[in-house]
C-alpha cells in the first residue's frame, strides 16, 4: 500500500535570556550541579515567581519574526505532575491563552522554493531539572540548574509531509531564531528540543491517521532518522493489519528503533489551571512595536537581497544565509572587495574548509573579512593566481599578516609582464624540440592537451608565478606560429 | 509598673512608655517572655520560642532608643504566626511535613517589621497548613481559648489570637484566607484585621491559596492595627500580585469621626439563621457606630449563599498545587525507607500531612480534574466574579459594611470536628471578603455568656483606613475591647 507520513512538529526552544524566567539565578549553561538554583526554582515554600521581561520580549519577537498575532492577554497555567526534577510539583507554562498565536512560517527547500508551515501558537514556560541516573550507585541525582529556564515551546499544524520537509524546517526555525538572537539553538545542550507527531495514512486519503509522538529529538540527522523509523515501524503494523496505539515513544539512536515510554509516565491528567502567583501578561500595540523596531533583517528578506543586489544564486544565497555570522561575514567582505561572488565562493569553499578542519566557527575566523577582501582585490587586478591565491589563503589562515605582506615576503606576485613571460615562453619552446613536433602534428582536440606540458614548464620556471591567463595567450601564439 | 499592667497594654502605650524610657525593651520582652513561658503549657498558643535571640534585639533596641534612633515599632515584642518564613528560626506551619524545617530567608512581613524595630519572641500555633477554624488540626496540638479552656480558639490564626489575649505579645501577625484573621480576632477578643489582597507582600508566607492570602495584625486595639499594618504593607517586586500603590500612614490618620459614614447592613448576613445572642451583640455595636454619626443602611449582597462553595472549591484546587512541593524529595518529612519513587511520595504525604490537609488536596485535586473543571473550578471562578461585583455594587451605596465576624462564641473541643461542613460554616460571614479581595475587620463587641464575639467591618478596595477609623471610634467610645480573660487559673 501508498502510505503518506503526516506529521507537526513541537519544539521546545530554550531562550538564551540573562535569568531564569521566574527567578535571579543565571541561565547559563555548565555550571556544577545545583550552582544555578536558588529558593525559588528549589520551591522553597513561601517563594513567588516574578516573570523576566527578557522572556515575555523574546517570545514577542518570535511572535513577530513569523508573522504571528501576539496575544494581548496571555496568563500562565499551573501544569501539574509529580516528578522529582519538578520542584513544585508542577510546572508554570500557558494552556488556555499563548502568547504567540496563529502564525505562517516560510520554510526555503534546497531547490529555493518556498514551503509554508501553519504555525499553531508558541508559549512561554519553565523547563524542569534533570534527574542524573549515572553518578551514584543506586541512588539517582537531581540537578536544578535547568529548572526555571525559559522555554518557548512552537507548536505546528500537521502540515509535514516527509522529514525533509521536517530538517528544512527545523534548519530554517534555529536560522530564525539565531538571527532574532533569542536563543543559540544549539541542540547538542538541549537549547533545541523538537518532539514529532506522526502517523500514516493512505495516499489521496483526508482523514489522519492514529498518531504516535516521538519526545526529545536532540538533532537534525536524528530527527529524519526517528521519523524514517517510526514510517517503517507505523507501516508494517498497518500493513500487516495492526492498529497504531496513540502513545509516546522515544527514538534510540543506537539501534535507530524507536520504543514505548512506559504508560504510567504518560497517562496524566495535568489538571491545568491559571497560576494565581502571576499577573497575566497584558501587551498593547506600543510595545509590539517597540519590540518590532528591534528586529533584525531576517533570512527570507536577506536571501531576496542577496540575490537580487549581490546575484548570487539561489543556491549560494541559501547556503550562506542561515548562518547569521556568516551572511554579516560575508557581507563585509562584499563591502571590502566589491566582488560578490568570488567572496561567495572563497566563503563556502576554502574558508568553510578551514573553519571545519579546526572545528571553528566563522566569528572565530583567523582571517578577517577585510583580509579575504584584500586576498580577492589582487586576484580580481591580475596580481594573483587562483594558485598563488590559495598560497596566500594558507599563509593568511597561519597569521602571517595581510595579502600584500604575505605576497611581498614570500615573493609571490605573479609575472604579468609580458617581455619577462615571452622570453620564459621561447626558452621552453626552444629547450622542447619533440614536444613541439608532437603538438604540431596533432589534431585541435589533442593539441589543447598536449599545450598543458609547456604550461607546467613555463609554470615551473616562473616559479608558479606566471599569468596564467597571458601565458596561455602567448602560448598558444608562439606555438602556432612555429609550423 | 506591674507585670500585669504591662502585659496588657496596647502598642500605642508601649511606644510612648519605650520612648519616655519607663520601660526598656529588654525587661517588657523578659516579661512576655515570663508569661509565655507561664502560660504556655497550658495554652499551647506558641511552637517555638526563641528568648535569646529576643532579648539580643530588645537590647538592640533599648540601644537605639537611648540613642534617639527608634523607628515605628522599636523595641515593641511581637509573635510571628509559624506560617511566616523566619531565616535561622524553625517555620512549621503547623505542619508534621515541616517539623523540622528552618528557614534561609525571611518573609517580606517579617524583614519589614524587623526593620522597624521589632522584637520577635518566637512562632504561633496554628492550623496544619492554614486549614481550619478551630486549631484542631495542628501537629503540634490544639490551642486552647483563654477564655475558656475547654473551647477553641478559632482558626487558623488560633494560637496568635490565643497568646495576645494571653498577654505573650502586644502584637502578633496573622494570616486570613477565609476567615483566619477575624474569626479567632472574635472568639479570642481582640482586634484582628485582614487587609486588601495585595496590600501586604505574600512573599515568604507559606501558600496555602495563593489568589486569597493575605497576612495581617491582630493586636490590643484598632489603632495598634493601623501601625502594625503601616509597617507591613507595601509594593514588593518578589511579589507580582502585590499592588503597586503607596502605603499612607494609618496610624496617624486614624480619624475618629464618623459623621456621614455610610454602614452597609447585608439582608443576607442579619436573616434568621443568625444567633439571636450574636445579633444582639453586634447591633449594639452598631448602634454605637450609629450614636458616633454613622447611618446604617440595609443593603443586599445576592449571592452570599454561594460564597462557601465557591471558596471550598478555588481555596482546595489551589491548595492541592500548592502543597504538591511536600514530596520528601528536597526539604520536609520524608517517610522511613521508601522502597520506590511512588512509595516515597505516597508515605511521605500521607504520613506528613493531617487529615483535613489531605481532605483539601483530594477536594482540590478533584475539582481540577479533566471533565470537571468546567462545572467545579472553572464555575467557582465565575461565581467569585460575581460576589466581587455584588460588593462593589453595594459599595456605591455604603462606605462599610458591617456583619458578624463568626455565626458564634468559641465552641468546645471536637464540636465541629467530624462535620467538616459544619467547621466550614465558621466562615460563613467571613469567606466572601476574601473572595473579593477586600479589607475586613473584627472589633471586640462584647461578651455573650463570658466569651468574646466580634463585629465584623468591610472596607472597600484599600480602603482599610476606613475600618480602621470606625473600629478606632467604636474603641473610644466602648471598652468590649478591654475585656480579658481570666489568667489565674491558667497560670497556676
Amino acid at each position: 500500500m501508498n502510505w503518506e507520513i503526516v506529521m507537526g512538529l513541537e519544539v521546545h526552544l530554550q531562550l538564551a535570556t540573562q535569568s531564569k524566567i521566574f527567578s535571579g539565578s543565571s541561565a547559563q549553561f555548565g555550571a556544577a550541579p545545583n550552582e544555578q538554583a536558588d529558593a525559588v526554582d528549589l520551591g522553597m515554600p513561601g517563594m513567588l515567581p516574578v516573570l523576566n521581561e527578557q522572556a515575555v520580549r523574546y517570545a514577542v519577537k518570535f511572535g513577530l519574526g513569523i508573522g504571528a498575532r501576539i496575544g494581548d492577554r496571555s496568563v500562565f497555567d499551573r501544569k501539574n505532575y509529580f516528578y522529582p526534577d519538578l520542584p513544585k510539583g508542577y510546572q508554570v507554562s500557558q494552556f488556555f491563552s499563548p502568547i504567540v498565536c496563529e502564525g505562517m512560517f516560510e520554510v526555503p527547500l534546497e531547490d529555493g522554493t518556498l514551503f509554508p508551515i501553519r504555525i499553531t501558537r508558541a508559549h512561554l514556560e519553565e523547563d524542569a531539572g534533570k534527574s542524573v541516573h549515572d553518578v551514584f550507585q543506586q541512588e539517582t541525582g537531581i540537578d536544578l540548574n535547568r529548572a526555571g529556564t525559559p522555554l518557548l515551546e512552537i507548536v505546528t499544524e500537521p502540515d509535514f509531509r516527509s522529514a525533509e520537509q521536517a530538517v528544512a524546517y527545523l534548519k530554517a526555525l534555529h536560522s530564525l531564531v539565531t538571527y532574532l538572537g533569542i536563543s543559540d539553538g544549539n541542540m547538542s545542550e538541549g537549547s533545541m528540543r523538537c518532539d514529532i507527531n506522526v502517523s500514516l495514512r493512505e495516499k489521496g486519503s483526508q482523514t489522519l491517521g492514529t498518531r504516535t509522538e516521538i519526545k526529545n529529538v536532540n538533532s537534525f540527522r536524528f530527527v529524519e532518522r526517528a521519523i524514517h523509523s517510526e514510517y517503517e515501524r507505523q507501516a508494517d503494523i498497518l500493513e500487516s493489519g495492526g492498529t497504531i496505539t496513540q502513545e509516546t515513544r522515544l527514538y534510540d539512536a543506537e539501534q535507530n528503533v524507536t520504543r514505548s515510554m512506559r504508560s504510567k509516565e504518560v497517562a496524566n491528567d495535568y489538571r491545568y489551571f491559571p497560576e494565581p502567583d502571576l499577573l497575566p501578561i497584558v501587551i498593547d500595540s506600543d510595545y509590539i512595536e517597540a519590540v518590532r523596531a528591534t528586529l533584525p533583517e531576517l533570512p527570507g528578506a536577506k536571501r531576496t537581497r542577496f540575490t537580487s543586489d549581490y546575484g548570487l544564486s539561489e543556491y549560494d544565497a541559501a547556503l550562506i544565509v542561515p548562518h547569521h555570522a556568516m551572511a554579516d561575514y560575508f557581507e563585509a567582505v562584499v563591502q571590502f572587495c566589491k566582488a560578490p561572488k568570488p567572496a561567495a565562493n572563497w566563503i563556502l569553499g576554502d574558508l568553510s574548509g578551514a573553519l571545519n578542519r579546526n572545528e571553528m566557527g566563522i566569528e572565530e575566523s583567523p582571517i578577517t573579512p577585510e583580509r579575504l577582501a584584500g586576498l580577492i582585490v589582487r586576484i580580481e587586478d591580475g596580481t594573483l593566481s587562483s594558485k598563488l591565491a590559495k598560497q596566500v589563503f594558507d599563509a593568511m589562515w597561519e597569521g602571517e599578516g595581510d595579502t600584500d605582506e604575505i605576497v611581498a615576503t614570500r615573493g609571490l606576485k605573479q609575472v604579468s609582464d609580458s617581455g619577462a613571460l615571452e622570453a620564459m615562453v621561447d626558452e621552453v619552446i626552444a629547450n622542447s624540440p619533440d614536444q613541439v613536433t608532437q603538438y604540431l602534428a596533432a589534431d585541435e582536440a589533442k593539441r589543447k592537451k598536449l599545450s598543458g606540458f609547456f604550461v607546467g614548464q613555463v609554470m615551473k620556471a616562473s616559479k608558479g608565478q606566471a599569468n596564467p591567463q597571458m601565458l596561455n595567450a602567448l602560448l598558444l601564439e608562439k606555438l602556432n606560429n612555429q609550423s | 509598673m506591674t507585670d500585669s499592667t504591662l502585659l496588657h497594654a496596647s502598642v500605642s502605650h508601649l511606644r510612648q512608655l519605650l520612648k519616655d524610657r519607663a520601660v526598656s525593651s529588654e525587661e517588657l520582652t523578659q516579661a512576655c517572655l515570663k508569661q509565655i513561658d507561664e502560660t504556655n503549657e497550658a495554652l499551647n498558643a506558641v511552637i517555638t520560642v526563641c528568648p535569646e535571640q529576643a532579648l539580643e534585639s530588645a537590647r538592640a533596641a533599648d540601644s537605639a532608643l537611648a540613642k534617639g534612633e527608634s523607628k515605628s515599632l522599636t523595641g515593641i515584642p511581637l509573635l510571628h504566626k509559624d506560617i511566616f518564613c523566619t531565616r535561622g528560626v524553625r517555620t512549621t506551619c503547623g505542619s508534621r511535613m515541616l517539623e523540622q524545617f528552618v528557614p534561609a530567608y525571611d518573609a517580606t512581613v517579617v524583614s519589614k517589621m524587623k526593620a522597624e524595630g521589632v522584637v520577635m519572641l518566637g512562632k504561633c500555633n496554628m492550623d496544619e497548613f492554614a486549614m481550619g477554624s478551630s486549631n484542631e488540626t495542628s501537629f503540634f496540638g490544639t490551642v486552647k481559648n483563654p477564655w475558656d479552656l475547654s473551647c477553641v480558639p478559632g482558626g487558623s490564626s488560633g494560637g496568635s489570637a490565643a497568646a495576645l489575649a494571653t498577654g505573650m505579645a502586644p502584637l502578633v501577625t496573622g494570616t486570613d484566607t477565609g476567615g483566619s484573621i477575624r474569626q479567632p480576632a472574635s472568639l479570642c477578643g481582640v482586634t484582628g484585621l485582614k487587609p486588601t489582597y495585595g496590600r501586604v507582600s505574600r512573599l515568604g508566607i507559606i501558600a496555602f491559596a495563593s489568589s486569597l492570602d493575605q497576612a495581617g495584625p491582630m493586636a490590643r486595639t484598632a489603632e495598634d492595627c493601623a501601625l502594625a499594618l503601616t509597617a507591613m504593607a507595601g509594593m514588593d517586586d518578589g511579589d507580582s500580585t502585590s499592588a503597586n500603590l503607596p502605603v499612607p500612614d494609618f496610624h496617624s490618620a486614624l480619624n475618629p469621626n464618623l459623621q456621614g459614614l455610610r454602614i452597609g447592613l447585608p439582608r443576607e448576613y442579619f436573616n434568621d439563621d443568625l444567633n439571636t445572642d450574636v445579633r444582639a451583640r453586634v447591633m449594639a455595636a452598631l448602634s454605637e457606630l450609629e450614636k458616633a454619626g454613622a447611618s446604617l443602611i440595609d443593603i443586599d449582597l445576592p449571592h452570599s449563599h454561594y460564597a462557601i462553595a465557591t471558596y471550598y472549591v478555588i481555596a482546595p484546587a489551589e491548595a492541592s498545587a500548592n502543597l504538591a512541593r511536600y514530596d520528601g524529595v528536597r526539604f520536609g518529612y520524608r517517610c522511613e525507607q521508601p522502597s520506590d519513587l511512588e512509595d516515597l511520595y505516597q508515605r511521605s504525604r500521607s504520613e506528613g500531612f493531617g487529615e483535613e490537609v489531605q481532605r483539601r488536596i483530594l477536594v482540590g485535586t478533584y475539582a481540577l480534574s479533566a471533565g470537571f473543571y468546567d462545572a467545579y473550578f472553572n464555575k467557582a471562578q465565575q461565581v467569585r466574579r460575581v460576589i466581587t461585583e455584588d460588593f462593589r455594587r453595594a459599595f456605591e451605596q455604603v462606605d462599610v459594611i458591617a456583619g458578624p465576624s463568626a455565626p458564634g462564641v468559641a465552641f468546645p473541643f471536637g464540636a465541629k470536628q467530624q462535620d467538616p461542613i459544619a467547621m466550614y460554616m465558621e466562615d460563613i460571614y467571613t469567606l466572601a471578603v476574601n473572595l473579593a479581595g477586600l479589607p475586613g475587620l473584627s472589633t471586640p463587641a462584647g461578651l455573650i455568656n463570658g466569651m468574646p464575639v466580634g463585629l465584623q467591618l468591610i472596607g472597600k478596595p484599600f480602603d482599610e483606613q476606613t475600618i480602621l477609623n470606625a473600629a478606632h471610634r467604636l474603641q473610644i467610645d466602648t471598652d468590649w475591647h478591654s475585656a480579658r480573660p481570666n489568667l489565674e487559673t491558667i497560670a497556676s
